[in-house]
């Protein structure tokens, strides 16, 4: 039994930390994300020379063989800095699926350029607002003589914008709903019946809505062996919860850190309103929901490394982050007062991030619902 | 081989957990197993039968070092032995003794109180009761009035101590008494042991929700206290009685025994007694019973967390402090969770079933106490410091409010 930090993600916490405390302010993240491409991309440069673009990925590739538990200590610190640039969409989904379904030659060639920082990618695979039936893609790709051809619509693709190429979860055989049946095919934006409708998110990030109609792919284009690419998707979909759910661990943190230095110092009533008790004890709350969540976080992280039960391990820790996160981030906004829902303040920035993470990957309900249905069949 | 985050135990530790379970499998009295399993109430005698079990392998003082009698235990050695322990459906130990002024005597007291007091704490020949709370002094336990005042070799002491847990059944008393008056209400404590037997020492029982009697008031009127029962230096009682509070947050939070009754409770909801309705299909009751699942998983990790981080020699982090509250919290939801699971079973009160096998209750087997254990367990979130006391520690001491 362990939960000490070993020296690689000792360092890479402390490098993380770092970045984001001297690089990072929160004025050069909003003035980033009225960009174009709403991220520094210099950034993505020193994310590649730090070597975070190749921590998940294998040696063979050019990669760090880092695990889900290193890839959750550096998501946790980049949560604290509330980041834009599309590491999530990149490494940890796109990424990850090459890794998990690619063929030899495609790991070598899309890693290699992941890892350089010169190559960006977006994974376009869910179609439903909520994630209970992730095997419920209508996006079809028909086989021809030596293509196939694409059609369908993918909402809300994270890292889209920026992507070079986009990895499509359609079917291309079998019936709607099945697991097998479904490939994933590489898709050039800028090809022809492709159109990308951009925006920037809620939450200061930026997605697109992609319509495919009568897109040629050829079999190339295939990632790994057609029909079988479910599996992955399913594994990556695990380690982005607990990604994602680390990310949120970062953000609780900062939430009840700014919370609690903001009651220290703003008075009332003649007194720092962090005298009263029943601040206090809403903030005593907040700690605990935020030690709670983390505590979930190892047990997913080390059941998803290791296999174990890994399914209903991110289900319960998703459920745990969207308690957690919708009490800390409401809590934090509800204590700063009306600075709270100024957009000046970086806290509502984080009480925002905090928010859309509860709908990404299956909400609270989802999950709750998805295993209480086990319970019943 | 860098390591690794992991929650594995090693082969030492694997072989250990056989013995454990071999040890709850064969040597729990089968006295004990039977009247736990029939739904009985066990008595003093019982549970010290169970208790001598364990001194008699070596096992009884769990936290105590070794040049004690204790085992020197790793915490995940501990951690073995309580979800071993839990699994076996086995009593918990009575924690007065063992656990709570064992570890304030072998700290703080000195070697003649240590002689004559620790080995009758492990083999469990005598009973502790603890002398905190009293009428005015619940939350705020440093304005406690029971006097202790010097004269020669003893003090004499006058007061009442109130909820004091089995007082009636124990034949001694560690006791916060109050030694001066005259400066801060914390620094005139100190920590006494007083013998049951003491003339001047009676107890006046308080019945529960549960009907049952479990707690008492205890009163003293002009008891004479050797000086030598006085532990380490007079007036510095509240700080031996924080420490002891400290180190014993794990031990209240419950997590292996919440694990076993969540454990039933699954095993209960898929394959229900006759009588009871098929809850599986209640979606509402399984969302709560699965919102409980994820308090307590997370609980556990968090325990885990903490435990890991003694193991290392660190001291427990703030983390800790959440033990008692999020314990106590899953430990009531639970309770509700069984008196739902009962229905209409859960009104029959027919105190007499839990000392006469003979008495069938109405419904089935588990049903019977699960008001009773739900009324009484309300206790949990107040006792060892109310949960809002808790709230208070952590806003001041973890969060620096």
């Amino acid at each position: 039994m362990d939960f000490a930090l070993n020296d690689i993600q000792q360092m890479l916490q402390d490098s993380a930390a770092k970045f984001i405390q001297s690089d990072y302010g929160f004025e050069k993240r909003q003035h980033f994300v009225g960009s174009e491409l709403g991220f520094n991309p210099k950034n993505w440069s020193l994310f590649a020379d730090l070597g975070w673009l190749a921590l998940p990925f294998s040696e063979s590739y050019g990669g760090l063989e880092g695990s889900i538990i290193d890839l959750m200590v550096l998501q946790t610190e980049l949560g604290k800095g509330l980041i834009t640039e599309p590491y999530f969409a990149n490494v940890i989904l796109a990424g990850n699926v090459i890794q998990r379904h690619g063929s030899e030659e495609q790991k070598m060639d899309l890693l290699g350029s992941l890892i350089a920082g010169e190559l960006k990618l977006a994974l376009a695979a869910q179609e439903t607002a909520s994630l209970s039936e992730l095997t419920n893609i209508s996006t079809k790709a028909e086989k021809q003589r030596s293509s196939y051809q694409l059609n369908g619509f993918k909402p809300v693709v994270l890292g889209a914008v920026s992507a070079n190429k986009i990895i499509v979860l359609a079917r291309t055989s079998g019936e709607f709903g099945n697991s097998e049946g479904l490939s994933l095919l590489l898709v050039n934006p800028d090809q022809q019946g492709v159109s990308l409708n951009k925006y920037v998110t809620n939450d200061g990030n930026q997605a697109a809505d992609i319509t495919f109609k009568d897109v040629c792919i050829p079999f190339s284009e295939v990632v790994g062996i057609a029909d079988t690419a479910f599996e992955a998707v399913r594994k990556v979909y695990n380690d982005a919860i607990v990604a994602i759910s680390a990310e949120a661990v970062g953000v609780m943190e900062k939430l009840l850190s700014a919370t609690v230095e903001y009651c220290k110092v703003r008075k009332q009533f003649d007194q720092p309103i962090g005298n009263f008790q029943v601040l206090q004890h809403r903030m005593a709350d907040m700690f605990m929901e935020c030690e709670q969540a983390k505590s979930m976080l190892y047990y997913a992280a080390i059941a998803v490394d290791s296999d174990d039960n890994a399914d209903k391990a991110v289900s319960l820790l998703k459920i745990k982050i969207g308690a957690a996160g919708t009490a800390v981030g409401q809590s934090a906004v509800q204590l700063h007062g009306g600075m709270g829902v100024s957009d000046e303040l970086d806290v509502g920035h984080y009480f925002k991030r905090i928010s859309m993470i509860n709908v990404l990957f299956g909400s609270y309900d989802d999950h709750l619902n998805q295993l209480v249905k086990q319970y019943q069949t | 081989m860098v390591n690794k985050m992991n929650i594995d135990f090693t082969e030492v530790e694997k072989k250990f957990e056989l013995e454990v379970r071999a040890f709850f499998q064969n040597e729990l009295p089968s006295e004990v197993k039977l009247a736990i399993e029939s739904g009985m109430r066990l008595t003093k005698q019982q549970r010290v039968l169970y208790q001598q079990a364990l001194f008699r392998k070596g096992w009884a003082g769990v936290n105590w070092p070794v040049e004690h009698g204790g085992t020197g235990w790793s915490a995940a050695q501990k951690y073995i032995f309580y979800n071993e322990s839990a699994n076996a459906n086995a009593p918990r130990v009575i924690p007065f003794g063992l656990f709570m002024v064992a570890p304030v005597i072998y700290t703080f007291g000195n070697k003649e109180q240590q002689q004559r007091f620790l080995p009758d704490i492990l083999s469990s020949k005598v009973w502790w009761c603890q002398g905190y709370s009293e009428p005015n002094a619940g939350s705020d336990l440093a304005a406690i009035k029971t006097k202790a005042v010097k004269q020669d070799n003893n003090y004499i002491v006058n007061g009442v101590k109130t909820w004091t847990t089995l007082a009636h059944l124990a034949d001694w008393i560690f006791c916060l008494v109050r030694t001066d008056d005259s400066g801060k209400k914390q620094q005139g404590i100190s920590f006494m042991l007083i013998d049951m037997k003491s003339p001047g020492v009676s107890v006046k029982p308080i019945i529960t929700l549960d009907g049952l009697r479990e707690v008492n008031e205890v009163f003293f009127e002009d008891v004479v206290v050797p000086k030598e029962n006085l532990i380490g230096e007079e007036g510095k009682g509240w700080t031996y009685a924080k420490v002891l509070l400290t180190h014993e947050r794990t031990n209240i939070a419950g997590v292996a025994l919440s694990k076993q009754r969540l454990t039933q409770l699954y095993q209960m909801l898929n394959q229900p007694s006759s009588g009871l309705t098929d809850l599986t299909q209640n979606s509402v009751f399984m969302a709560k019973v699965l919102l409980t699942e994820v308090e307590l998983k997370a609980l556990e990790y968090t325990e885990l967390r903490v435990l890991s981080a003694v193991s290392t020699g660190k001291a427990p982090g703030p983390e800790s402090s959440i033990l008692k509250i999020k314990g106590t919290e899953i430990q009531q939801k639970l309770d509700e969770l069984y008196l739902e699971m009962a229905g209409i079973y859960a009104l029959p009160y027919v105190p007499e079933q839990y000392d006469d096998e003979g008495i069938e209750p109405t419904g089935p087997f588990f049903a019977a106490n699960t008001a009773p254990h739900y009324y009484n367990n309300r206790k949990v979130t107040i006792f060892g410091g109310t949960n809002e006391i808790q709230k208070n520690i952590i806003a001041k001491q973890v969060l620096g409010l």
